[in-house]
């Protein structure tokens, strides 16, 4: 009568679709919600979920019901002291009790003012990113043996036993069938009739020895007609797979920050978490996201992540020194047909008088017709120098590759973010 | 009674324990004459808990995202321990689906086997209402035809569209049920068969029922004029169309409503037809629980009767029973009005009592049951009856005692609530009347019903609602309303009414400014 099933192993995202559904309905509500919490916690811990509230108002089923007034009574227990014809003060806000049956049927919503529940890490990020776009995310072309992929290209004769296509070979094998047994099945249906014709004869006419002849050749057909095998090694057809070469899927990130003085500690942190953000974004849109970290100040060092964001230098500075060496890594180690550049830079607008004009010849000649994209973000509440000037032209130059933005605070990191990197309509 | 080894020790189990246990509690049950239908009990893991959860016990569902945020406070409820998942969850199916979830201890398996898949088992199989409204054989078949086919819809005509559409239904599928009238049975191969057949009929009729062409009194009829069989609604004979009150709004709109396209006709007959399955569910809250709770309670002690559990095992059920049937008073922070587990359980044990060891109270209250053969009485109240009538027939004064009820008068007129009765001699009939009064669907949910549709002149629709002892509907009814209309596609209008005046009216779409009353 009973029996027991194990389902552990079945597929446990049976409601995947219809959260997805829920959240694509309050795409809305969840991304203002999304928005101050990206405001609010560090960037660092972007790594993790967010714990959303809606208005339950907002996202309520609505059916017919009582409202509050008019008579009614209610049955509760627990009566400890009341008697009969005692008047109670109404509770304050709603009746009281509640009614029938009503107590499971909490989780509803009605009783909450907010609904909360909680975003995956892929699920808050797909909110934190909704809308933005890398600009001129190219596939670059690649013929490096690393970067093919398999594709099925037919059949072929010949191939490793876990290919095998078994209709094709089936298919194979059953027309080879039919093509061998045609012909010995028409020789063994004359040799019927013609011993079915001779033994129909009068028995005085009959040629034995013919007789004997037809009957061994017909049992030497059904022979060979047995032999015909049912499939054979040449029957067989394997799906075939060619290596296609892939567009490249590969991005590196430069970062490059000033260390100079004048930048302070919370500068920095302002900086990592603008970096953050953009790696977070590249590795969404490519399998492989490698960084470089180089920072300057009269001189520029590539560097590990630690020293780049915590050792402390003090002196000038001097921009060019950092471009120039991105150029050299550029050259040195990520050609750009086979990587998709990006450099981000912070400072605080501080530079060489001189070294600005510098900049910008660097930029121009050698930098951006390399680059798939460069944003700046000057991190000061001043006025600009030399530098931010220089780069408006680079700028007006180069005006779908480069983006340059003024942060004062942290607080403008995510928007500043978003701005940049907003998707544009005429893409 | 001879004693026999236990079973199994400790809180690990095994399929082979989970088997034998099962061959016992089946033994047991047998013996007290549970009829049920043929069990699968499922073992599965917490998210998949959580899935069976989210979709309202359907175990394969149409995509909706109201499904979604189910899951989603389900989810984080389980995440924050405010609720465990493990008591229950079973499927009034032929075979009945019980699940138990791998993480529990041996002693919730057992209890749940014990609870479901011979307490509710039995009840879905013998309980009046669920032999009426639900066939339990065909649901399966038909969740799938459902879910199939709403995607097809999502295919063929958006998501958008769909989930627009189920949103409305769903706003009204406590309206989608015909109380009074025996439902056909869901069957999901004829359901299938059918459905293209059916789109193209109800097409017909509903194009018949708009086919409003004014008749001079009389003229001859028309040459298609339809006799009194094709037209027993009598709507090309003047009068109110329908010339009764609907109370089905769903098969109203199904029928009737002009605008919608015959898919979205079997939409919302998905919609009612699920309504309907849930129905007998809805109204046999305390009953279900009790029965249930009375049977695990009675099975697991037969169990350590016989040796087959330990102590340990049988503490730790006593445990959990204990928080179950737990009753917090009104004033208790943990209050959220009375548990069914509690009052079922209390209600059943005490007409087991009754019929045992009767008091002289219970032989006054209950001349006919006093010194009966109990499980006659328990399984003749089990099939019989749904929460309303079951209280009124069986709420006894110790029950009433026991869990000290007491009822107070709400009346917005007043300044003060008053306590109307308490469990002593004049309460009782008191307290029983107003908790089967707060348990009937009638009371419960407004009732509301079609009360004509203008088919004549600018197709509104106007419904009803019998206002009770003053108690208004809940703002509520403007969404609610703009979901009809959605459906009907013309204007619709609500009035309330209480002792036959109109005290009320809504409408929607929203009257222009000087229409307003």
């Amino acid at each position: 009568m009973s029996y027991f099933i194990d389902r552990r192993a079945n597929a446990k995202h049976k409601s995947a679709v219809n959260r997805q559904r829920f959240l694509d309905r309050y795409r809305t509500h969840i991304k203002r919600s999304v928005e101050e919490a990206v405001n609010r916690r560090s960037i660092t811990d972007m790594e993790r979920g967010e714990k959303v509230s809606i208005p339950s108002r907002d996202i309520s089923e609505p059916v017919f019901q009582h409202g509050p007034g008019g008579k009614r009574s209610i049955v509760a227990p627990g009566n400890k002291e009341f008697v009969e014809g005692d008047r109670l003060r109404r509770p304050g806000g709603g009746g009281g009790g509640g009614g029938a049956g009503e107590g499971g049927a909490s989780n509803q919503g009605e009783g909450m003012d907010e609904f909360a529940f909680s975003l995956t890490r892929e699920e808050f990020l797909d909110f934190v990113f909704d809308g933005l776009e890398l600009p001129h995310l190219e596939r670059k072309q690649l013929v490096d043996l690393e970067e093919v992929r398999p594709v099925r290209a037919g059949i072929s004769k010949d191939g490793v036993p876990a290919r095998i296509n078994i209709v094709r070979s089936m298919r194979e094998a059953q027309a080879r069938r039919i093509a061998m047994r045609a012909p010995l099945r028409r020789a063994l249906r004359e040799a019927k009739e013609a011993l079915e014709a001779e033994e129909r004869k009068d028995p005085v006419l009959r040629n034995p020895s013919r007789i004997e002849a037809l009957k061994e050749e017909i049992e030497r057909l059904e022979r060979r007609l047995e032999a015909v095998p049912f499939i054979d090694t040449y029957d067989l057809r394997y799906n075939h797979l060619v290596n296609q070469p892939q567009p490249s899927n590969k991005a590196v990130m430069f970062c490059v920050m000033d260390v100079s003085g004048s930048m302070t500690q919370s500068h920095k942190d302002i900086a990592k978490r603008f970096f953050l953000l953009l790696y977070l974004f590249l590795e969404r849109n490519y399998e492989k996201v490698e960084l470089v970290f180089v920072r300057h100040h009269t001189a520029a060092k590539e560097v590990d992540e630690e020293e780049f964001f915590y050792s402390r230098e003090t002196g000038g500075t001097i921009v060019s020194s950092a471009l120039t060496l991105v150029d050299e890594i550029i050259t040195k180690r990520y050609s750009p047909a086979q990587w998709n550049l990006y450099v981000a830079q912070a400072s605080d607008g501080d530079n060489w008088d001189d070294d600005s004009v510098t900049c910008r010849e660097l930029m121009m000649k050698k930098l951006m017709p390399r680059l798939q994209y460069f944003t700046y973000v000057e991190i000061t509440p001043h006025a600009h120098q030399a530098l931010w000037e220089e780069y408006e032209r680079v700028a007006a130059e180069f005006p779908a590759r480069f983006a340059m933005r003024q942060i004062v605070e942290g607080g403008d990191i995510y928007p500043v973010f978003r701005e940049l990197f907003r998707r544009r309509a005429e893409a | 009674m001879t004693r026999r080894k236990p079973i199994a020790t400790g809180s690990d189990w095994t399929f082979e324990t989970l088997e034998t246990f099962e061959a016992e509690i089946a033994r047991l049950a047998d013996e007290y004459r549970l009829d049920t239908y043929p069990n699968q009990i499922e073992v599965i893991t917490t998210e998949q808990m959580m899935d069976a959860y989210a979709s309202v016990g359907m175990p394969v569902g149409y995509h909706h995202w109201s499904f979604g945020k189910q899951f989603l406070a389900v989810e984080q409820a389980y995440r924050r321990g405010q609720m465990g998942l493990a008591y229950e969850l079973v499927i009034n199916s032929d075979p009945c689906i019980a699940y138990l979830m791998e993480e529990n201890t041996l002693m919730m398996q057992v209890l749940v086997m014990a609870h479901a898949c011979y307490g509710h088992n039995s009840f879905f199989k013998g309980n009046y209402l669920f032999r009426a409204w639900t066939d339990a054989s065909s649901i399966i078949d038909y969740l799938v035809f459902a879910r199939k086919y709403v995607a097809e819809c999502e295919e063929r005509y958006g998501v958008t569209a769909v989930e627009q559409l189920l949103d409305a239904c769903h706003a009204l599928q406590n309206y989608g049920v015909d109380r009074y009238k025996r439902p056909s049975p869901l069957s999901a191969e004829e359901e299938a068969q059918r459905q293209a057949e059916r789109e193209e009929y109800l097409q017909a009729q509903v194009n018949t029922l708009w086919r409003t062409i004014p008749r001079s009194p009389g003229s001859e009829a028309p040459a298609d004029a339809f006799d009194d069989e094709e037209d027993p609604l009598g709507l090309h004979g003047g009068g109110r169309y329908p010339p009764e009150p609907q109370e089905n709004l769903l098969y109203f709109i199904e029928k009737n409503a002009p605008l919608l396209a015959p898919w979205q006709r079997e939409i919302v007959r998905i919609v009612r037809k699920l309504a309907q399955y849930f129905y007998p569910q809805r109204q046999t809250q305390v009953m279900n629980e009790g029965w249930a709770t009375f049977w695990h309670y009675t099975l697991m002690n037969r169990l350590f009767d016989e040796g087959l559990v330990d102590e340990g095992l049988i503490l730790e059920f006593l445990q959990s029973h204990t928080a179950v049937v737990n009753q917090p008073g009104f004033d208790s922070p943990y209050y959220g009005g009375i548990n069914p587990y509690a009052l079922g359980f209390a209600m059943f044990t005490d007409i087991k009592r009754i019929c045992e060891a009767p008091t002289a109270e219970d032989r006054e209250w209950f001349p006919d049951m006093a010194g009966s053969d109990w499980l006659e009485t328990l399984h003749f109240a089990m099939r019989n009856f749904k929460d309303e009538s079951f209280i009124q027939q069986f709420l006894s004064p110790k029950v009433i005692r026991d869990l000290k009820l007491f009822t107070v008068v709400d009346d917005d007129q007043e300044e003060m609530l008053e306590v109307a009765a308490i469990h002593d001699e004049r309460g009782y009939q008191r307290i029983r009347e107003a908790l089967s009064v707060q348990y009937a669907l009638s009371v419960r949910e407004p009732n509301i019903q079609i009360y004509s549709a203008d088919i004549r002149g600018d197709r509104s629709l106007t419904l009803r609602h019998v206002q009770d002892r003053r108690r208004p509907l809940a703002k509520t009814v403007y969404p609610v309303i703009r979901h009809l209309h959605q459906l009907w596609g013309f204007p619709v209008k609500l009035e309330s009414v209480e002792e036959g005046e109109i005290v009320r009216r809504y409408q929607w779409p929203l009257p222009e400014e000087e229409g307003r009353e």
